[in-house]
C-alpha cells in the first residue's frame, strides 16, 4: 500500500467518523467556563469563596493546604489565617467534620468530595450548574442541569433568587430561560466572574499538578524534536549506501 | 611497556572473551542483529513491531513504580491513586504514562495487526508469527480489562460488572463460572485483590513468555515486507540477501527514529491530553466506585468498543456473548483463510483493496457505536458493521484463491 492509499483511507475513516456523530451531548446546552489554570490570582479568589461556600458540607479530602500553599505562591501562615477553618495542621488534608450519615440525613444524600469534580463533571457542567439555580413556585431549589439537585443554592446572596420563565414545546411547558426575580449582593456579570472563580479554583483543585505537567511537557518536547532530528540525520546517513 | 589505558583496554577484552566462551553473546547478536538480514524495503507500518515492545517495556517500568504506592483494596486503591498523582513525587507523571501508554499499546498492536492484514505477514511460512500474535492480543485485552478495575472508579467497577457478566449468559456453568472469577457475588475487594496479583505478575509474565516466541517465530524465516517476495529466495554468491541489510546497524538505527517520533506523540498525550477527551481516562472514572449507583452509561475503554458493539447488536445475550467471543477467534485462522497466490495487497487486485477498506472502516464504527448510547438507529448501524466485520473474513476465504493478480517483481521495490 503506498501513500496515496494509506490516506485514502485515513479519509474514509475520518468522513465516516464526522458523518455520523455518536457522541450526543448529554442534558441541555451548557457555557462555556473558558478556565486559565495559569490565572493564580483567580484560583486565590476561588480558593476563597471554596472554604467560605463549600467546604463546610463539602470535603476535598486528597487536597492538602500547604499543597495550596504552595502552588497559589501563598505563604503558609497567610493560609491558616485566611482559609483554614477548622482545628488542623498546614499539612492535612481538606476534610470536613460533618459525618457522612448526617449529611445524608439532612440533605437526603452525602455532598460528594469535591476533589475530582471538575474532572468527572467539566469545568463547563460547573459553570452553568452554579449559575443556573432557581427557586420554584413552591419555593424550592432547583437546578437547571442538575434537575431536583440536593444542593440548596449556597451563593443565593450573591446572585440573588432567579424564577424560571416556562414555554410551551410539543404541547409540554418546559423552562424556556431564568430570569433574576430578586437582584443579590452582585450583579449578574459579578457573579459570573465569581462562578468563575470557583470554577478555576475547583479545576486546579482537580488536578495540582496540572501545572507543571505542562510546563515540562514543553521541555520534553522540545528535547524530543532535537533528538528526533538527529535520528532523522542519522538514519539518513546509515541507509545512504542502501539502493 | 604498555600505557595504563591500553593495559585496562586489553583486561577488558580479556574479561569479555572469559564470558563470551561461557555465554553465547556474541554468536547471539550475530545471528539475530549483524548476521540476520531484514528486507530492505520496510516501510511506516514496520514500526509497529518495535513500537509494541517499547510500551510494553515502558508499562513493565511505570507499573514497577506504581505498584509501589498503589494499595488493593476496595477501600484504600481509589485514595491511593490520587496520592500517587498529587503527594508521590513526578507520581503523576508515572501514572499518565501508564494509563497512556495502555491505549498507546493498543493503538501500536491494531496497526501492527493491520498491518500483517495489508502484506500477507501471517502467511506461510509465518503462521505460529501471527498465531503468537493473536495469542498475546488475547493476554493484553485480560492485561487491560483487569488493570482498569483497579483505580476502583465507577467505570472500574461497572465495567467489571457489565464483563465478567457476560460469561454469566453461559447455561449450566454460567453463574458459578462469575463467581469463581469475580471470587464474591458480586464485584469486591476479593475481586480488586486477585485481579491486581493478575494484572501485576501473572499476565505479564504470560505476555512476556509469548513475546518472545512471537520473535523467535519471526527470526526464524525472517520478516515479510511490503512486496511479499522471500528474500532468501534471491542471495548473492556469498549467501546474502541481495535485497537485504543487516539489522543492525541499519533497522536499529531506523527504528531508532520510529521510536523518537513514537515518543513525540506519546510524551505530547501525557504532557497535554491525557485524558484524550475522555477516552484514555473516563470521566466517571474519577468518581469513587459505588456498588449501589449506576452510572447512566457503561461502556468499556475505547480499545474494547468494537466487540462491545458486536455484542450489543445481537438481541440475545448468549448468542451476542458467542459472536462476540467468535470475533476475536476467527483471528487465529487468518492465515489459512487468505488463499492468494501472493501475499501482498500490491498484487492482489482492487478486491483485496475494497475488501480491506470495507473491514477498516467496519471496525472503527464498531468502536465508536460501541461507545454511544445506543439509539435504534445505531443499533441497525452495529448489525450492518457487524456483518461487513465477519463478510470479510468470508469473502477472503472464497475469493482469494480465484483472484486474478498482478504480476510479481523480480526484485524488492525500494
Amino acid at each position: 500500500m503506498n501513500k496515496k492509499h494509506f490516506s485514502a483511507f485515513i479519509s474514509l475513516a475520518l468522513f465516516l467518523a464526522a458523518s455520523a456523530p455518536v457522541f450526543a451531548a448529554g442534558g441541555g446546552a451548557l457555557e462555556t467556563a473558558d478556565i486559565n489554570i495559569r490565572d493564580t490570582a483567580a484560583i486565590q479568589r476561588g480558593a476563597k469563596l471554596f472554604v467560605n461556600y463549600c467546604l463546610s458540607c463539602h470535603s476535598a479530602s486528597y487536597m492538602r493546604y500547604n499543597r495550596l500553599a504552595e502552588d497559589l505562591e501563598l505563604d503558609e501562615d497567610l493560609v491558616m489565617q485566611n482559609l483554614v477553618f477548622a482545628d488542623v495542621k498546614i499539612g492535612e488534608t481538606m476534610d470536613i467534620a460533618m459525618e457522612p450519615e448526617a449529611a445524608a440525613d439532612w440533605f437526603g444524600k452525602t455532598p460528594p468530595d469535591l476533589s475530582l469534580i471538575a474532572r468527572s463533571r467539566g469545568a463547563d457542567w460547573l459553570y452553568t450548574y452554579l449559575k443556573t439555580f432557581y427557586q420554584d413556585e413552591n419555593g424550592h431549589w432547583n437546578n437547571l442541569v442538575l434537575p431536583n439537585a440536593a444542593m440548596p443554592h449556597v451563593m443565593w446572596q450573591l446572585q440573588g433568587i432567579q424564577k424560571p420563565i416556562y414555554a410551551t414545546h410539543d404541547g409540554h411547558d418546559v423552562i424556556d430561560h431564568l430570569t433574576l426575580a430578586k437582584p443579590g449582593l452582585q450583579s449578574p456579570e459579578e457573579y459570573g466572574e465569581t462562578v468563575h472563580d470557583l470554577v478555576t479554583f475547583l479545576e486546579y483543585l482537580s488536578e495540582p499538578a496540572k501545572l507543571k505537567r505542562k510546563n515540562v511537557g514543553v521541555w520534553v518536547l522540545l528535547f524530543l524534536t532535537l533528538f528526533t532530528l538527529i535520528a532523522y540525520l542519522l538514519k539518513a546517513e546509515y541507509w545512504r549506501d542502501v539502493h | 611497556m604498555a600505557k595504563p589505558a591500553s593495559s585496562l583496554a586489553k583486561r577488558a577484552d580479556t574479561l569479555w572473551n572469559w564470558v563470551d566462551t561461557r555465554l553465547p553473546v556474541s554468536a547471539f547478536w550475530k545471528a539475530t542483529m549483524t548476521g540476520y538480514y531484514a528486507p530492505k524495503n520496510f516501510n511506516f507500518w514496520y514500526y509497529m513491531g518495535v513500537l509494541s515492545l517499547v510500551v510494553l517495556v515502558l508499562q513493565i517500568l511505570s507499573g514497577i513504580f506504581l505498584t509501589m504506592h498503589y494499595k488493593p483494596s476496595a477501600a484504600e486503591a481509589f485514595a491511593s491513586v490520587e496520592y500517587i498523582m498529587r503527594d508521590v513525587e513526578w507520581g503523576w507523571l508515572i501514572r499518565y504514562m501508564h494509563s497512556t501508554g495502555a491505549s498507546f499499546f493498543f493503538i501500536v498492536v491494531y496497526l501492527h495487526m493491520f498491518r500483517s492484514l495489508l502484506y500477507g505477514s501471517h502467511r506461510a511460512p509465518r503462521e505460529l508469527v501471527w498465531v503468537f500474535g493473536v495469542l498475546i492480543y488475547l493476554a493484553l485485552m485480560a492485561e487491560a480489562f483487569m488493570g482498569y478495575v483497579l483505580p476502583w472508579g465507577q467505570m472500574s467497577y461497572w465495567g467489571a460488572q457489565v464483563i465478567i457478566n457476560l460469561f454469566g449468559a453461559i447455561p449450566t456453568i454460567g453463574e458459578p463460572l462469575t463467581e469463581w472469577i469475580r471470587g464474591d457475588y458480586f464485584i469486591s475487594d476479593a475481586t480488586l485483590n486477585r485481579f491486581f496479583a493478575l494484572h501485576v505478575i501473572a499476565l505479564p509474565l504470560a505476555i512476556f513468555g509469548l513475546v518472545l516466541l512471537h520473535l523467535v517465530a519471526l527470526r526464524e524465516n525472517g520478516s515479510n515486507n511490503p512486496d511479499g517476495l522471500e528474500i532468501k529466495a534471491n542471495k548473492d554468491e556469498n549467501g546474502i540477501p541481495v535485497d537485504g541489510v543487516p539489522f543492525h546497524p541499519y533497522y536499529t538505527i531506523k527504528d531508532l527514529f520510529g521510536i523518537s517520533m513514537f515518543l513525540l506523540l506519546f510524551a505530547f498525550v501525557i504532557f497535554f491530553w491525557p485524558e484524550a477527551g475522555g477516552l484514555f481516562l473516563e470521566h466517571d472514572n474519577f468518581v469513587p466506585a459505588d456498588p449501589l449507583v449506576t452510572p447512566e452509561h457503561i461502556k468499556p475503554v475505547w480499545y474494547f468498543t468494537p466487540y462491545y458493539a458486536i455484542l450489543k447488536a445481537v438481541p440475545d445475550k448468549l448468542m451476542g456473548v458467542i459472536l462476540m467471543g467468535l470475533s476475536v477467534a476467527i483471528l487465529f485462522f487468518v492465515p489459512w483463510l487468505d488463499r492468494s497466490p501472493v501475499k501482498s495487497i500490491r498484487y492482489k487486485g482492487l478486491w483485496y483493496k475494497i475488501l480491506l477498506g470495507l473491514f477498516v472502516v467496519a471496525f472503527i464504527r464498531l468502536g465508536m457505536l460501541g461507545m454511544a448510547e445506543g439509539t435504534p438507529a445505531q443499533t441497525v448501524e452495529m448489525r450492518v458493521w457487524t456483518f461487513v466485520y465477519f463478510a470479510f473474513f468470508i469473502l477472503l476465504f472464497f475469493l482469494s484463491p480465484g483472484a486474478k493478480t498482478k504480476p510479481l517483481p523480480e526484485r524488492l521495490t525500494h
